[in-house]
């Protein structure tokens, strides 16, 4: 059985949470995409060189 | 030891397979952590507010060990001049960052149930926002100075000047009478905690650890490509 309903602690319990959940898609989504751009320019990059 | 990881290409090599291995690990882990949480029946004390410490808590150790991570990394830069050193610190800042204001944010919503305000300038959570100011000195730093190395150095005094706020963080609540509770789990009496919140808590713990370690890991290795990047721009500009 799982506690879901957190009853009056609802409006505290619920946002902690959610902002937890926004925190770590921001840290993830912006390190990968920041790995992406970098990967993608340095292959440009080199691309460029070697013609 | 970790001395094969000096070397960036040997560094790419291992944190190729590493960083989305430690990001599965603190998948599941979150996963298993966050139904055992869910599973556990309400403090007889805090009630349902006690979900909050399984978030809360790993992101202020965390907070605290990114913090000791960075300062690390940013003396092998300083002193030994170790090329992935800085590269790492500067990856980790703003980690610290996100993870510091998220154990300030879910503080305050477990204490204002708890204690009856959003918040108190005590000294726990006092030392905690200069941690944060730290972290956010750290990254406008670099953003401030144009000059890498130059960068790099400031950078490096000022993460190894914030090393002092570590201790009044982790001991503030032994050394002043504050609001925000002690040490629970590690209590000189023994662990605080009752025994059915122990795994999830530690599970929840390791998980946040290992989502550092991939995020880190990825973000070094974005680091790694942008000065890859800007070394082949001056090239190609000669």
């Amino acid at each position: 059985m799982l506690y879901l309903d957190a009853g009056k602690y609802t409006p505290y319990v619920w946002p902690a949470y959610a902002i937890t959940v926004l925190v770590f898609v921001w840290l993830i989504g912006d390190s990968l995409m920041r790995a992406r751009r970098w990967r993608r320019d340095v292959e440009k990059r080199e691309q460029d060189a070697a013609e | 030891m970790f001395t094969f990881l000096y070397n960036p290409d040997r560094f790419m090599a291992f944190s190729r397979w590493a960083a989305p291995l430690f990001g599965a690990i603190a998948a599941v882990l979150a996963a298993i952590g966050l139904w055992l949480d869910f599973a556990a029946p309400p403090d007889y004390q805090q009630g349902y507010t006690i979900h909050v410490m399984f978030i809360h808590v790993p992101a202020s150790m965390l907070s605290l060990f990114v913090y000791a991570c960075l300062a690390v990394a940013s003396f092998l830069g300083l002193v030994f001049r170790q090329p992935l050193a800085d590269a790492a610190a500067r990856a980790a800042a703003p980690l610290g960052a996100g993870l510091t204001l998220l154990a300030l944010v879910t503080g305050s919503l477990w204490g204002k149930p708890m204690w009856g305000t959003w918040w108190v300038w005590d000294a726990r959570l006092t030392s905690e926002l200069v941690l944060l100011l730290f972290y956010l000195g750290y990254m406008a730093l670099r953003a401030a100075i144009d000059d890498e190395a130059r960068a790099a150095r400031a950078c490096a005094i000022l993460a190894l000047v914030g090393v002092v706020n570590l201790p009044i963080v982790v001991f503030s609540v032994d050394w002043w009478n504050t609001l925000h509770q002690g040490s629970t789990l590690f209590a000189p009496g023994g662990s605080g905690l009752a025994p059915v919140y122990v795994p999830p808590f530690l599970i929840m713990i390791v998980a946040y650890l290992g989502a550092f370690g991939s995020l880190w890991l990825v973000r070094i290795r974005a680091e790694v490509w942008r000065r890859r990047a800007n070394v082949l721009a001056i090239r190609a500009a000669r």
